[in-house]
Formats: structure tokens, sequence, C-alpha cells
């Protein structure tokens, strides 16, 4: 297929574009094989370039022989609308266009594929996480003996999702992990997420393949008590309600039996399936689009919209998971259903709790290509259609629904994000990034110039070939050029385990994010946001020059002490003076020290 | 006396009871829990429980505790007292008049002095050709809630004014509360007391001559800020609103901010959305909805909005309510805060709450219920005004000098009575109580707690436009800081602004120590240069001598030095032990916030005690073990910097040492 085909019209004039904020302007309007390009042609002004993977819906609307308007709907929420007034024929092809290119099924055509960069890579960030590396990392030295990397999975075909290699324990052969595979749904069998520094580990699976006979597994069963030390306990957290795990055993799936797991104890902490949450955030952006409504209609749809809710729900569910692991220390093995979706959510915001490395730029970034990217959260079909042209009052009119199966989009990985930037929210200085990467990885797991968040699972992206074939987003972001820009400036490491607050005054509305293309943010409001923040990193900026230049003189000026005292400008101290005044100066100097790693 | 304290979580201490406070120490935390009599709002005896009698206290600082008493007879007692203590009959009784500022170094006349209506208005560059200054109502006679001093149109004669005034509820014509730099004016009044058809000649006049004192617009708003309902119903009592028909060139409106009994029911049912037991996310927020409270704060907040605008349009703006004293100080007072940066600074707001509150009449001890008597004429009208600078604060996060701990502060020291400042329904009130010689003011306070209140992120030179917010539903925010206040634990763990405020503070104390350190070591590499260069003649001739000849190469040099510092006299003649005690006395570093969960005095942090620093030593502190300021030999320019006890007294000590 070639793009020509698609493209029937690639340049029409004289379209009125309007979007949140100014008055319409009148621009060109380019569609080009990746992007809808916007330009008023004049300097000074900015082009606006929207990626087609990045639109969500097309809406149009003719208007006789004159033309049409289309309205765009991006996944990143930005609605643009376009009136055409060059005929019907060229409305018609753009608006075809515009829908036959964000649609389209395959991903090599995908800009990823295309893009090359300007700059040269320092770092590759294909091979920046992998999981041996990580599991080095992982691992507090001295316990490697209990944990191994297995290659069981390297054609993917035990599982499917998994990677190719995966954290098991040492004392667990091959055959065992194949066999405890065919007892989990889509063969994910209990594998390593996190191991805490008091020893407790986080594991995470799929839901048994227990079925209403209660059918048991040995292998399954030696995995998982393995993990448990001498004497200890742990606990099986279903992220399912009690009824939804009931339902699951009539389909084959269901729940560890409790006889066969003796040392287990099962935990029910129900949050949301995924296939509402998309529901929620189209209802919730709806809400934050239109400011013309009262406050109280403004409260309600908030309300009904329960996306607070289920924010509330992941943080709580993994504040539960994370305390067993470190005020019981005992170990979690958590599953939902297929062990994709909310397992993923909770495993990893546990780990921003417990594991202050999570709380850093590359540690984030390793975060997310372990429990989400190699774990097999399947990107690509999750993040096909979002909010506007799935669940929600907006209904497509004739959109071209190729290859959406309903059910399977869902914006798990937003909701992760919303609850980092809430923890971030309570915990401003424990994070090292600042809650623009939050905003970025959104934006490039739905949409990039970056093949990271392409495909499925590592299968797909190995069969892709995309770590030869596109750059990686981690490459991008750790320039020393991008770097800084996503530096929390108030960032002082904290090793503590941080507990967020879950009571509903303490949750907020991500405004940066939910009300970035609504009016809200407008008249200079988003502006002079910005500049408080630069307010932030110069009082930072200049607090840290100061404090090296305090040592610096404090320095220069001992020594010049020393010098006049031995050419008897000054009078020599007695001894005790002497070492009192060398402790002034060592002392400021031990300081600076520590300032290096301070900042 | 052992107690349960929050049924949340329990705690078991003692209670006791002073002349002022109610205490309740918890020993196995050392936390102690400071209740101020003038502060409880409701005290309540509840059903007696198996663990005890119960006594839920509510306060005006939204703080809500249950002690749960074992004895019930000692539990009615405590009511019973409570009761007379929360709600004096007199306002003798009030807390201001006993209390002595015993920690605190100011004396008591200090800040009364501060602001002056006639000043303020000269500020506006009032007097001027349009606009005069009236001392009709120099004894109060012509309006009693009025201050002393009026300004009104020019052109407006002696019997306008009084003819006007008997036409208005309360005597409380249309005066100058703000006069822009285009001319338009803001005045406020009660309204007409027209009834179905009453007309007057004066007070029509009156606003012909507020529309002709400026001189860019034909016409003038004249804005009615309650609900058209209401109006029509004071019509009926002989009260009402202008008819257009009667009064020249003014387009009438109203807007529907609701009374003061609404907003009274509206907060309380605000609280009862924080107080809910395990609430999920869609309780709360559906609660929060239902008390309607942010609705009326949104209204309060378009209201003024729509004042700004006509003013900037140069259209003069005349507004009341009914009485002219809560809605119009509310819309009038932000209106002003908007127009004018001034009013956005420290200094300015304390004006502007002076001006628009004080003088002209919200009466405080009705509002915030002081004394006992009518609770219906209790309303959180002042709290919604603070509420609504907060609002503000979130969209112009560097406009504003002061935090968000100053607008708290405000308002329990409001509620507290701890100060004259507001005690008295007007200036008349004040006068006759003789306040300004009888109780501290608060301001006095505030200017010696200006680093405490300060915004970190304030850029003075942003600080200088119109503000236009964007009042969208959506940027209408629950103010968690000041109506959960004391639910520890639903705020952030760390605090960004006091960080910020900390790392001022230090940046301000190196800044200090630098220009300092520069100079000690300008003078040494003096001393040294001019040493090297006599060395070189005098060295070669006596070395052996050079010990008897010290004295008096330090004499030459110290001459030398005397040359080229002359204003250093001082500075140039260091020696050894000054400098290492220079260096010693002040922290490079500052013990950062974070995980500091006490005081060294054990006094347990929570999210409202402020943590501040030592300069000199750099460790943190609560507010009670860090009252003392001292100029430090390290820093430059000598002026007092808040230190720790310890630190104050080694500090002290090496002085003595010095002088002796």
């Amino acid at each position: 297929m070639e793009f020509v085909e698609l493209i029937k019209t690639s340049r029409v004039d004289n379209v009125t574009l309007h979007t949140h904020i100014g008055k319409p302007v009148e621009v060109s309007l380019c569609v080009s094989s990746h992007h809808l390009i916007l330009s008023a042609r004049k300097e000074g002004v900015e082009e606006l370039w929207i990626l087609h993977q990045n639109i969500d819906a097309v809406e149009r609307k003719p208007n006789g022989m004159v033309g049409g308007t289309i309205v765009v709907k991006c996944k990143d929420f930005r609605i643009i609308q376009l009136d055409l007034n060059s005929g019907y024929e060229k409305f018609v092809n753009v608006a075809n266009s515009l829908e036959w290119l964000s649609t389209l099924d395959n991903m090599t055509l995908l800009y990823p594929f295309f893009y090359r960069p300007v700059y040269n890579m320092l770092e590759d960030g294909w091979s920046a996480f992998k999981t041996e590396s990580e599991f080095s990392k992982l691992l507090v030295p001295g316990s490697n003996e209990e944990w191994r990397i297995s290659y069981v999975n390297k054609n993917f075909t035990i599982c499917r999702s998994y990677p190719s290699a995966v954290v098991v324990p040492k004392n667990i052969d091959d055959e065992t992990l194949i066999a405890a595979s065919k007892f989990r749904h889509g063969g994910r069998f209990p594998v390593l997420s996190y191991k805490h520094e008091g020893g407790s580990v986080l594991l995470r699976a799929s839901q048994p393949l227990a079925g209403p006979g209660v059918k048991r597994c040995k292998e399954d069963e030696k995995l998982v008590n393995s993990v448990l030390g001498p004497g200890k306990k742990g606990y099986i957290v279903d992220t399912r309600s009690q009824s939804l795990a009931q339902s699951a055993k009539a389909r084959g799936g269901g729940v560890e039996p409790e006889a066969h797991y003796p040392l287990w104890k099962r935990v029910q902490r129900p949050i949301d399936r995924q296939a509402v949450y998309l529901d929620s955030l189209s209802k919730l952006v709806d809400a934050c689009n239109d400011v013309s409504c009262s406050i109280d209609k403004w409260m309600s749809r908030l309300e009904s919209s329960s996306w607070l809710s289920h924010v509330k729900d992941s943080l709580n569910c993994a504040c539960v998971v994370a305390q067993c692991i470190d005020q019981e220390g005992a170990s979690v093995l958590l599953h939902g259903s297929e062990g994709l979706d909310s397992t993923l959510l909770v495993t990893s915001l546990c780990q921003i709790i417990l594991n202050p490395d999570c709380r850093t730029v590359r540690g984030l970034e390793a975060l997310v290509e372990r429990e989400w990217l190699q774990a097999g959260h399947p990107f690509s079909l999750r993040h096909k259609k979002s909010c506007y042209s799935v669940g929600g009052s907006s209904v497509v009119p004739g959109g071209n629904k190729s290859g959406v199966i309903k059910g399977q989009q869902a914006c798990t990985f937003l909701l992760f994000l919303d609850c980092v930037f809430q923890i971030h929210c309570q915990f401003p200085c424990s994070f090292e990034f600042n809650t623009h990467l939050l905003i970025l990885l959104f934006e490039h797991s739905y949409s990039s110039q970056f093949g990271t968040f392409l495909g499925n699972c590592e299968a797909d992206r190995e069969r892709l070939e995309l770590s030869k074939k596109t750059v990686s987003l981690w490459s991008h972001l750790n320039r020393p050029e991008v770097l800084p820009s996503l530096m929390n400036p108030m960032y002082e490491p904290n090793s503590k385990v941080i507990w967020p607050s879950v009571a509903p005054m303490s949750l907020i509305l991500w405004r940066e994010l939910f009300l970035r293309y609504s009016s809200a943010l407008a008249d200079g409001v988003s502006t002079r946001l910005k500049a408080a923040s630069e307010n932030t990193i110069h009082l930072n900026v200049k607090d840290k020059e100061l404090r090296s230049k305090a040592a610096k003189l404090r320095r220069q000026l001992m020594e010049l002490e020393k010098e006049a005292i031995e050419i008897g400008v000054l009078e020599s101290p007695t001894s005790a003076l002497l070492a009192e005044s060398a402790d002034a100066t060592t002392g400021g100097t031990e300081e600076v020290a520590k300032n290096n790693s301070y900042p | 006396m052992l107690d349960r304290f929050n049924v949340k979580k329990s705690f078991v201490g003692v209670l006791y009871l002073t002349a002022t406070h109610l205490i309740f120490v918890d020993p196995e935390s050392k936390k102690e829990t400071w209740i101020l009599h003038m502060h409880i709002l409701s005290a309540e005896k509840m059903p007696l429980t198996t663990m005890g009698s119960p006594l839920q206290i509510r306060c005006k600082t939204f703080l809500s505790v249950t002690f749960v008493l074992p004895k019930e007879r000692d539990c009615q007692e405590i009511y019973t007292t409570l009761q007379q203590l929360s709600k004096p009959v007199q306002l003798e009784d009030l807390y201001c008049f006993d209390y002595t500022a015993s920690t605190e170094e100011v004396q008591k006349h200090v800040g009364w002095n501060f602001f002056d209506l006639q000043a303020e208005f000269q500020r506006m560059r009032v007097p001027n050709d349009a606009w005069s200054l009236t001392l009709l109502n120099k004894d109060y006679e012509l309006c009693d809630t009025y201050p002393r001093y009026l300004f009104v149109p020019a052109a407006a004669s002696t019997t306008v004014l009084m003819g006007s005034s008997s036409f208005r509820s309360k005597g409380r014509l249309p005066v100058l509360s703000y006069l822009h730099t285009n001319k338009a004016a803001i005045c406020r009044c009660s309204q007409p007391l027209s009834g179905f058809s009453a007309r007057c000649m004066e007070d029509e006049q009156m606003l012909n001559c507020i529309l002709k004192a400026n001189p860019n617009s034909k016409f003038m708003y004249v804005v009615d800020t309650r609900p058209k309902i209401n109006a029509m119903a004071n019509r009926a009592a002989g009260k009402g609103y202008e008819n257009e028909n009667f009064y020249e060139n003014i387009k009438f409106q109203f807007i529907g901010i609701e009374n003061i009994h609404i907003m009274r029911n509206s907060l309380q049912k605000l609280l009862e959305a924080c107080e809910q037991k395990g609430p999920t996310m869609n309780n709360f927020l559906s609660a929060i909805e239902a008390s309607g409270w942010l609705r009326h704060i949104k209204a309060v907040l378009d209201t003024s909005n729509v004042i700004v605008q006509a003013v900037q349009e140069g259209v003069s703006v005349v507004v009341h309510c009914s009485d002219g004293w809560d809605r119009t100080a509310q819309v009038c007072s932000l209106a002003s805060l908007f127009l004018d940066p001034f009013h956005r600074t420290l200094q300015g707001f304390q004006a502007l709450i002076e001006r628009e509150w004080l003088a002209f009449g919200h009466k405080f001890v009705d509002r915030c219920g002081f004394l006992a008597g009518d609770q219906k004429e209790v309303s959180p009208i002042f709290t919604q005004f603070l509420e609504c600078v907060w609002q503000l604060t979130n969209q112009y996060p560097c406009t504003f000098q002061f935090n968000e701990r100053f607008l708290l502060a405000l308002h329990d020291h409001v509620q507290s009575c701890q100060f004259g400042t507001f005690i008295g329904n007007c200036e008349k009130d004040r006068l006759d109580l003789r306040l300004h010689e009888r109780t501290y003011s608060l301001w006095g306070y505030i200017a010696n707690h200006m680093n405490e209140y300060m915004n970190p992120l304030y850029a003075a030179e942003e600080n200088t436009d119109v503000l236009v917010p964007n009042l969208a539903p959506q940027n209408i925010r629950f103010w968690r800081g000041m109506y959960c206040r004391f639910e520890s634990g639903v705020h952030p763990r760390e605090v960004m602004s006091d960080m910020l405020l900390a790392l001022c503070d230090h940046s301000s104390s190196l800044e200090d120590h630098i220009r300092l350190l520069t100079k000690r070591i300008d003078s040494l590499k003096s001393k040294i240069d001019s040493k090297k260069k006599s060395g070189e003649t005098k060295v070669e001739e006596k070395i052996e001598d050079c010990v008897d000849n010290k004295t008096s190469y330090d004499k030459e040099i110290s001459e030398q030095d005397e040359d080229v510092f002359k204003d250093e006299k001082v500075n140039s003649l260091v020696t050894v032990e000054q400098l290492a005690s220079e260096l010693k006395s002040v922290a490079v570093e500052w013990k950062t916030l974070r995980n500091v969960r006490e005081c060294n005095c054990s006094t347990p942090f929570d999210h409202f005690s402020r943590k501040c620093h030592c300069w000199r030593c750099g460790e943190v502190f609560c507010t009670r073990c860090i009252d003392k300021h001292t100029a430090l030999p390290g820093h430059d320019s000598q002026r007092a910097v808040p230190v720790c006890r310890m630190c104050y007294k080694e500090l002290r000590r090496t002085f003595s040492i010095d002088s002796a």
C-alpha cells in the first residue's frame, strides 16, 4: 500500500482553524504521510503538526458544495476544528485521508519507522534497560543465589506476552516453569517483579486456570511456595472483586485453591477492570472541555466520571500491597485475570512507593520498561483508540473502526501516570523528575516518533525489529539537551518508603494534563504557572551557587589567614583556637562534598 | 483526666483547662493540642458511651475534636465552663483585653498607626478635582458605621450628602471605595429606601455627581450584588433598589450572591463533607457539590470580575447589597485587589482590609460570633473573601507577596480576639473601646513575623497588571489547607512553599556571609601585600628581631588599612579568633526539612507547624524554640536573624568574652 493512494488531496488553502485559545485563524492545510500540518505561513507563527497516529476521531459536518467542517480529536485531548471551503471533494478527500491514516493497521508504516534523528545518540535506549543489567540492580548483592534469569521463554512459545528473559527462583528449573505456565492464563506464570530491601518479594502472574472443578498444579504450587523463607507467610492479592473472580471460574479461570497454598493468605482488593477506564476518561475529558457549564454541573460530571475513584482505588491497592511487603515483611503474589493491566498498575505503583530508585528519571524509565513494556502491557492494542472514539457520548459517524476490538482499548497506563502524579504532589521533593516527564510519557505512549511503545509485547517488538529500525524514546530523553528539562529543582534524594494519602481530599485533578487543551488554562494561566516553576528553578540554582561560593571563599580566607600568620601579619592563635578554626573550614568543605549529592 | 482524642485514632492524655486555653497533652507522643477558648465554635455533649462521656468541640479554625471523659460530672463541668468562656457576654471580656505579649518583642502601640485612611486615599491621588474629603461624618453623625473621613464627589453639596444618606439603609450613602488611574471609580453604599415607588432627589443627584466625577464615561453601572428576588422582597419593607427611570444614565444590574444565612449553611455542609467517616471519592465530591460552597465562591469572584471589567473600560460602578457591609465589602475589596498591584503586597493587603472591611464597618463581632448572642448573625463572609484571594493565588503564583500561611493566620487571628484589630463592628466602636490603647494590633505582630508570610516566588516586576483570572469552573478548587487543616495525613508530606521559604532564607544568609568573607579576604590580601612590600626592605635587615617588631608592623599596617578602608575601620582589624568565630556563626548547610518529625524540645511537627532553621547551626526547630533573634558575627549586615536558644547562649558568651 502506498501513501499516495490514501492522500488524494494533499493541500488545501484558506482553511479556518479553531483551537481552544484565541480567535480562529486562516491556515493552509497539508496532509503528509505521517502528519497533518496546519500552517499560517507567516513569520513567527508556529505551525501545528499533528501525527496521524495521535488522531483519535475525525468528525465531519459537510456543508453542501462549499466544503464542510472537520473536527479532529486527538489522543492527547487536543480538539481542533477545521472549516474547509474549497469544495466538497477536497473536504471529503482530507477527511478520508485523516481517517485512513490514523487507523493504519500495518505498524511498519508508522512514523517511527521513518523518523531519523538529526542528533547523535550517546546511548542506545533499546539496550539501556536489559533484564540482565536490571536484574543485578533489582537484587541486593548477596541474595543472587536465590534468583536466576531464565530463558525458558526465549522463543516466546511458553508465554507470548512475556519477555525472553524472566527472573524466577533459583531452585525452580525450566521444566517446572513450563508446567506452571500451563496453569496460568496466557501462560503468565509467577515471576519476580520487585525485591524489597527486607527480603520480601513481589511476584506477579495471571489468574490460575483452576476452573470450577478446582484443578491444581503441583509445579505452580512449588514455584509459588519456593519464594517463601522458612516460617514465612505470604499474601495472594487479587485485584478482582469476589464476584468477578467467582464468575471467572466458570470460564476456566479463577483463584488459587486455598487448600493447596496453605502458606498464602488470599486478599481481595478490587479495582475496576480496564474496560471501564476509557469510559471514565471520556466523561472526564468531556467535562474538562466544557468550561461554560456551572460549577455544580462540573462537580457532578467530575464525580460521575469516577476517574478520581479509579485513582483512589489503584493507589489504595498499591498501598496495601506495599504495606504487606514493607511493614509485615511478607511476600505478595499479585494477579487479576490476565495480568496485563491492573496487575501491572499495582506492581509498578508499589515500586514507586517502596523503591527510591524508581523516583529518579532513569529509575522511572526502567520501571516503565520492566513493568509495562517487557511485562507485556499491550500498548498498541490499548492505545489504538482513546477517549474520543471509544466509550462515552461521542459516537464516530461512519468512522473506520477496523482493528478496533471492543473492550481492548484502555488507558491503564495513563491511570498509572496519574497515580504517580498524585504521589508526586504529596512528595514534591522526593522525585528527581518533574511532572512534565509524566505528560511526555503519556503523549509518547499514544503517538510518537519513537518506537518504544509500538507493539504489544517483546515478541512483537522483536518481530518488527524495532531496535534496529526505530529510535528508542529513552535515547531521546536521556540526552543531555533534554534531561535538564525533566529535572525537579526541589529534588532531595529520599531513601525512605513514601506513603501517599488516599483520602478523597488529598487527590486532585491533574490540571496540567486534563485541562491542557481546555480554555480553563488559557488567559495566561499556564504561562504564569510555568513562570512560577522557572522561579523555583532560579531560586535553587542561586542557592547552590551561593553555597559553593561561600565554601570557596571560606577556603580562600583560611589560606590567606595561614599565609598572614606565616609572614606575621596576623597574630598566631593559641593552639586550641587553631584547631577550632580548622574545624570550621574542614566542616565547610566536608559539607560541600556532601553537597554534590544534594542538588 | 483520661481522654480519647479524635475518633479515627484515639489518644489517651490529660486535659487541662486554663483561663484562656483548653489544653490536651498526650504524654506518649508529647503532642500538645491548644485550643483557645475564643476559637471554640460549639461544644456539644454527646450521648453517654461505655467509655465515658463524650464532649465534641468544634472550632472556628475548623478543628473538630471529641474528648471522652471518664466521669460524666467532669464532662458537664467542662461543658458549662467552656460555654461561658468561649462566648463572653461583654466585649470587655474578650481575650485581647487580657492578652499581654510576653515572648514577643513588640510594644502595645505598634501597628495601630500603620494604616491611615487618609493616607490610603492619598495613594489613589484623592482628594483631587473630582473627589474631596467631607468632614460631615467627623462625629459619626451622618452614618455611625462609616469611617470618620469620607471621600465623595467634589460636586456633591452638603444637602445632597445628607439627603442621600437619609435615603439609604443605615445612612450608608454612596462614597468612594477605589479610584482607578483612568478616573473610573468604585463607590459603595447600602440599598436605597425606595420601597415600591419612593424617590429622593438628593440621592439621584448624588449618583449623578458620581457619574460626572468620571469625565470618560457617559453612563455608569449600579451593581446590586443580591439575587433579584431578595431585592424585590426588600421593597415590601420599604427598601429595595434603584429605579432606572429615576436615575439618569445608569445601568442597573443584579448579580446574585446569596445572603449570609445561605452562606452559613453552605459552610456547615462543606464541613460535614470534610468530616465524613471514610468517604469514597464520589461521596466526597457530591457532598462538596451539594454544599454549594464553591458556587458561592465563584459568584463572588465573578461579580468582582464584572466590576473590574467595567472599571477597566472606564466606567464607574456603584456597588451595594442590603446594608453594604457583607457582599459589598467582599466584591469591593476583591475588585481593588484585581485592579491595584499594591494591594497584592503584604502591606497593601493589610491596607485593603483596613479600608474595605474595618473602616467601612464589616460587623466582625456579629459575623464571627465573638459574643454570646444571635447566632443567626454569624456568617463566614470574611472567610469567603480570604478563600477568593487564595483561589487567585492559585492562578497567579508569582503575583502575591504573601503566602497561604498568611491567609490562614489572618483567618485565625480574626477569630481569636487575641488582637484588638478586629474587635468592634465599626470604626466608632473601636474608638469607643479605646482599643489602640488597651490591646495589641495584629499588624504589629505580623510586621514582626514578616518572613513567615512571604511568598518565595513573588516577583515584584510581574505584579503590575490588572488581574484577569480565568474563572472557569475547573479552576475553582476546594481549599484543603483551610477546611481540612487539622486532618493530619491528607496534606502533602513535603510542603513546597516551606521548603522554598527556607531556601530563600538560606540564600539570604549566605549572601550576607559572602559579603563579609569578601571583605575579609580583601583586607587580608592588602595586608599581606603591604607586609610583603615593607617586608622586602625590613625583613632582610632584622630577621631575628621579627617577633619584637611585630607589634609595630601591625600598627603600620593597620594605619595603612585605615587609609584604604576608611569606612571599614573595624573590619580591617581582624584577629584569628574573630575570624574563627565569624566562620562558625554561619551555617553553610542547613538541615533538610524532610523527615524532621520533632523539634529538639520533642514537640512533634505536624503539617501546619512551621519548621524553622537556626541561622547559626542550621538545625531545625519549632517556632517556640526559635524565638531569639540576634546578629551573627559572620554576617556583614549585622541584622538580627533567628537563632536557636543554644546558639543564642553561645553567642552571648562569646560577646561577653570579647567585650571583657
